[in-house]
């Protein structure tokens, strides 16, 4: 739903400034950048706040992601965020970094001109600091059954599929489900209670256009509804978030021509 | 009330509408339509600006100009009325707010539709 203004508890207040890092040897450390972080408990009542870090760069790694691990090891064990991968493949370290959705493990701080900003995902529930709630999320990309639908007997071997068909699922099948695009699409923020946005989409276009797929049709029926496919206006934000580099929007084009092909 | 509905139960909710391609593709096909028949439109305004009433009348007398007329105002309505529709969809989200401004948004664009046709015949048939 639209909303201009924060509900008053979720305003964010400014929140604490963490000490400067010290050196093994007592000196203060001089090679810093600085940290302003989204921070929020559920446990304590209180409102959201921002808070500053420094990081120590001469002893940590290059990307975004190792700044936090960085902050957590030696500053603030409380702070609170997803990571496994630490390289781009495992979709949970998405964020809102410097103002734009992407991976915290793939963004380098040389990136960004200065402080580095970290907010949660925009427009979710948040858990605790970095951390959506992807319930929601989930459930959408489980309604398109993101998975192998047939009827025709199971082959003693594979299902074939021809080297022409195999590439149509390029530019689909890398998808993580990061949800960066989702988050950044305001069709998705106004209705995503209905919306399934462009991730799910993208997901759900995978399975149309695979030629070993038999469930086209009923796939088709199953989107074809003002709120679950056509809330998208072609906004482009999600093309431009992707950290994988993927065109959801592209995807979503592409059913909405199914649709109108079955019918004329 | 605390909702215990799992997830996917909120997400199936009501199931697919079946519908919107109808939608989607009215637009188009109106966006298309207006785009020669706003240039028509400009066209004639531009040639018909300062002229004396019976120059008016007489332009629209002639049959080709007024079904032009016409199909400019209906073209144009259905398509705003789509627009509009899409826009009340988005953002207004009571369900019974949303409801009454639906309705609003297609009386509206009957009434202006029903007025422009009028008027027009009016001039092309009696002057
Ligand atoms: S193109 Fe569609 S899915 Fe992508 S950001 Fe825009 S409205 Fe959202
Ligand atoms: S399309 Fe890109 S941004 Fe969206 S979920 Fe997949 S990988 Fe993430
Ligand atoms: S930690 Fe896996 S994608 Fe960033």
């Amino acid at each position: 739903m639209v909303e201009l203004a924060l509900p008053k508890n979720s305003q964010i207040k400014e929140g604490k400034t963490w000490p400067k890092p010290v050196k093994a040897d007592g000196k203060p450390a001089t090679n810093l950048r600085e940290y302003r972080i989204y921070r929020w408990s559920p446990d304590d009542g209180e409102n959201p706040r921002i808070d500053t870090y420094y990081v120590d760069m001469d002893d940590c790694g290059p990307m975004v992601l190792d700044g936090l691990i960085w902050i957590k090891n030696h500053i603030d064990a409380t702070l609170t965020f997803r990571r496994s991968c630490r390289e781009g493949i495992c979709g949970s370290c998405a964020m809102n970094i410097d103002g734009t959705n992407t991976l915290a493990c793939t963004k380098g701080m040389d990136e960004i001109a200065s402080t580095v900003k970290i907010y949660p995902l925009p427009h979710m529930a948040v858990v605790k600091d970095l951390i959506p709630d992807m319930n929601h999320f989930y459930a959408q990309h489980r309604s398109v059954e993101p998975w192998l639908q047939t009827t025709s007997p199971t082959p003693e071997k594979e299902w074939l599929q021809s080297h022409e068909d195999r590439e149509k699922l390029d530019g689909l099948y890398e998808c993580i489900l990061c949800a960066c695009c989702s988050t950044s699409c305001p069709s998705y923020w106004w209705n995503g209670d209905r919306y399934l946005g462009p991730a799910v989409l993208l997901q759900a276009y995978r399975w149309l256009i695979d030629s070993r797929d038999e469930s086209t049709g009923e796939r088709l029926d199953n989107l074809e509804d003002p709120f679950r496919l056509y809330r998208c206006h072609t906004i482009m934000n999600c093309a431009q978030a992707c950290p994988k580099g993927l065109n959801p929007a592209k995807a979503i084009a592409e059913i909405k021509k199914m649709m109108v092909e079955r019918r004329v | 009330m605390k909702d215990m509905r799992t997830p996917l139960s909120r997400v199936r909710g009501l199931g697919s509408a079946k519908e919107g391609t109808e939608h989607f593709w009215r637009q188009r096909v109106t966006a298309v339509a207006n785009v020669p028949l706003t240039i028509a439109f400009v066209w004639l305004v531009i040639s018909l600006a300062g002229a004396p009433y019976a120059e008016v009348v007489a332009t629209l007398s002639n049959p080709f100009v007024a079904i032009l007329l016409s199909l400019i105002i209906i073209s144009a309505l259905v398509h705003m009325k789509l627009g509009m529709q899409v826009v009340i969809e988005d953002y207004v989200h009571g369900e019974i707010g949303k409801m009454l401004l639906l309705m609003a948004n297609t009386f509206f664009v009957i009434a202006v539709g029903a007025v422009s046709l009028f008027s027009i015949l009016k001039l092309a048939f009696a002057g």
